[in-house]
């Protein structure tokens, strides 16, 4: 039930943000939204979120289903955008300069995250993808393990000091996010 | 209102910059996944900043406009919003895709010093 009204209100704000502006001057709700537009939008949303009440919130590991997530994690992502936006100007310096200059040194590793949520992993996938001089290749689903392509390959001994090396603290940050 | 219109030359400035240096390191680089860096990572961010030059633009024109257009530029910087957002997800998310059916079909990285996924599934 709460999976279903989380899907309801994310699938109407997005069309929300869509139709805003298609009002008229004058009209009940301004110029910011037209009436028939909310209905529509309503009625969309509603059937959007029967059809994936299917496929979402399923298992043990559901993240949006459980009421102490609904405000505390959303809070905690917006949060996480300001360290996010940093490391993400720092990954495209980095990868100007390796452009301009052509020093690569590249390899494919493998960290453990530990991360147990498919959203946690989803979240971090994506994280590191955006961040300096790594890309995603592969997660193995059964150990969570993830493959990161590494543009220039540090030399590492531990894996805990090869995790900090390729992410940073983004595995925290999917834990308090998605977890 | 010079100050908007520097403020939106500087933001597309940026963007072009890095897409540009994104298009560079497309033909650069030595092999797939090196090449996927160069095109997710400067293509979002350049494209954050040109979603924001935009957005910049249809504030100003929403302060400035009319009672009769302000609704235009309202749904201007609603679909900017929603496209930023959308891109912000699928671009990485495509590129671990292409990354993980090269690995798959067997690419190598080339002058790879490393690979570990090679004693998973060689």
């Amino acid at each position: 039930m709460l999976t279903f009204l989380v899907t309801f209100i994310g699938v109407l704000l997005l069309y929300l943000l869509l139709v805003l502006g298609s009002g008229e001057p004058g009209g009940t709700l301004g110029i910011y939204f037209a009436v028939e537009e909310i209905v529509a939008g309503v009625v969309l949303s509603l059937l959007a979120a029967v059809v994936s009440r299917m496929l979402l919130g399923k298992g043990e590991n559901d993240v949006i289903g459980k009421p102490a997530n609904i405000v505390v994690k959303p809070a905690i992502f917006i949060v996480y955008l300001f360290p996010f936006i940093i490391a993400m100007a720092f990954a495209n310096i980095d990868v100007a300069f390796r452009v301009i200059t052509g020093k690569i040194r590249p390899g494919i590793v493998r960290i453990k995250p530990r991360l147990r949520t498919n959203l946690a992993r989803t979240v971090l996938a994506n994280s590191i993808t955006l961040t300096p001089g790594t890309l995603t290749v592969d997660v193995d689903d059964r150990t969570g393990d993830f493959f990161i392509h590494w543009i220039f390959v540090k030399d590492t001994r531990t894996d805990q000091e090869k995790m900090r090396e390729v992410c940073g603290g983004f595995p925290e940050w999917a834990r308090r996010v998605a977890e | 209102m010079d100050g908007v219109i520097i403020a939106m030359i500087v933001l597309i400035a940026i963007s072009s910059f890095f897409i540009a240096l994104g298009c560079i390191g497309l033909h650069r680089f030595p092999d797939v996944y090196t090449r996927l860096h160069a095109a997710t990572k400067t293509t979002t961010f350049g494209m954050i900043f040109f979603s924001a030059a935009v957005i910049l633009f249809g504030l100003w024109r929403f302060f400035e406009a009319d009672e009769v257009n302000k609704g235009a530029y309202l749904t201007l910087i609603g679909h900017t919003l929603v496209a930023l957002i959308l891109l912000l997800i699928t671009n990485p998310t495509g590129a671990h895709a292409i990354a993980r059916a090269a690995r798959r079909s067997g690419i190598k990285p080339e002058q790879a010093v490393i690979d570990e996924f090679e004693e998973v599934e060689p």
